[in-house]
């Protein structure tokens, strides 16, 4: 595992580490810390806990099997896993694939760029921040819509929570990978 | 790559990050993100608010077994699910939806096709074919519309869309969208209701069409 920074959050590296080095401690360390909440997260839509651990198992799973797409010069690790599991969710309740955008076509540099890592993790501790500032019955309009139980009509996206800022770095990210798969070619 | 000027809204977004859209408005949200690296941005921001979520979710215990369950599992050969490339004007998640076969059109006269990909009871998307300064029959909308264009372009009451544009039309707008000159305009339509035609002979064909 490449030590390119030691502020690069534990997570975040131990998720990197399963990425290049297909590193099983690593994993472990992601399981403890993902799978109970996780299972909180899905038992919150109604789900039995026994269902509910099935999920967890194919969430951890896919983790492990589709770790060569995780960009952490994109997404921290909770948002990479929180799509991996509403996407089972949908297709476990609804019995249908929700449709995917395509990949951007290559896989994510193997040798991140650590202060863009950082500045992504930054982001994502503000909004968790934020998130924790919010009034309780606002926090809990946001919880139901990111669980799935609000309409788009029922969205409002007047919820003070600072997404400009997350969305101009997350671009950065994808246009440096654009960039990239344009020297390949 | 042309410019995209018309984008989807940002609660069409958090609803497809948080996974409530109806599977047609989702298929033609995540094609218009396929093209579009401004809504990306947007989508990969609601998922990471989702992560935020997710991260400060009560826990609940797992089971003792769990663990070394995964652990087991980790490296059992599993059943690959096909990726879909994108394919000429049609993006990866069309090309899903077409189960990476070709459209299989059927006339609607005048030159206008279309290619139905799933018509259910959370709605019905399709793909039409429009010749240029063809248009498509007036309609009204019973609920919500999505028109994603992959070829061409058409101009309506409201604008101009070419490529990526996505248009949101909701039962306040009665429009005529007309194909502009040039290519044949191909765009990929959802919505959440059935399409109501208002001329009479597009009515009257409505059943044998499902239109
Ligand atoms: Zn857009």
């Amino acid at each position: 595992m490449k030590q390119s920074s030691p502020q690069i959050s534990d997570l975040t590296a131990a998720m990197i580490a399963v990425r290049n080095d297909r590193d099983r401690d690593a994993f472990a360390l992601l399981f403890d810390h993902f799978a109970p909440r996780l299972k909180g997260f899905i038992m919150r839509t109604g789900t039995g806990s026994g269902q509910a651990e099935e999920i967890v198992q194919d969430v951890m799973l896919t983790v492990w099997r589709k770790a060569e797409q995780f960009d952490p010069e994109r997404a921290q690790v909770s948002a990479w896993v929180y799509q991996i599991t509403r996407n089972r969710q949908i297709d476990v309740i609804r019995k249908e694939n929700k449709p995917l955008p395509e990949e951007l076509g290559e896989d994510p540099s193997a040798e991140p760029d650590a202060s863009q890592i950082l500045a992504v993790e930054q982001e994502a501790g503000q909004l968790r921040d934020a998130l924790g500032r919010l009034k309780p019955d606002q926090r809990e309009m946001v919880e139901k819509a990111y669980l799935g139980e609000l309409t788009h009509q029922e969205i409002s996206t007047q919820t003070g929570l600072p997404l400009g800022t997350i969305k101009s770095r997350i671009r950065l990210g994808l246009e440096k990978l654009r960039h990239e798969l344009k020297e390949l070619r | 790559m042309t410019t995209i000027t018309h984008h989807a809204p940002d609660a069409l977004l958090a609803a497809y990050a948080g996974g409530s859209l109806p599977q047609p408005f989702a298929l033609a949200v995540a094609a218009h993100i396929s093209l579009c690296l401004d809504c990306r941005a947007a989508y990969e921001a609601h998922l990471a608010t989702g992560g935020a979520v997710l991260e400060t979710a009560s826990t609940e215990a797992v089971s003792d077994g769990l663990k070394s369950n995964v652990l087991d599992l980790l490296d059992a050969p599993i059943a690959e699910k096909p990726v879909y490339q994108r394919s000429g004007a049609f993006p990866g998640p069309v090309m899903e939806a077409l189960k990476g076969k070709p459209p299989r059109w059927k006339s609607l006269g005048m030159g206008v096709r279309q290619s139905i990909l799933s018509d259910g009871r959370d709605g019905s998307v399709r793909l039409l074919y429009i010749p240029q300064g063809r248009a498509v029959p007036d309609h009204s909308h019973n609920g919500l519309e999505l028109t994603l264009v992959l070829q061409g372009s058409f101009s309506d009451e409201t604008g101009r869309f070419g490529v990526g544009d996505l248009e949101v039309a909701d039962q306040t707008v009665e429009h005529t969208p007309v194909a502009d000159a040039g290519a044949p305009c191909i765009c990929l339509a959802a919505t959440d209701a059935p399409l109501r035609f208002n001329s009479l002979i597009p009515r009257l064909l409505q059943p044998l069409f499902r239109i």
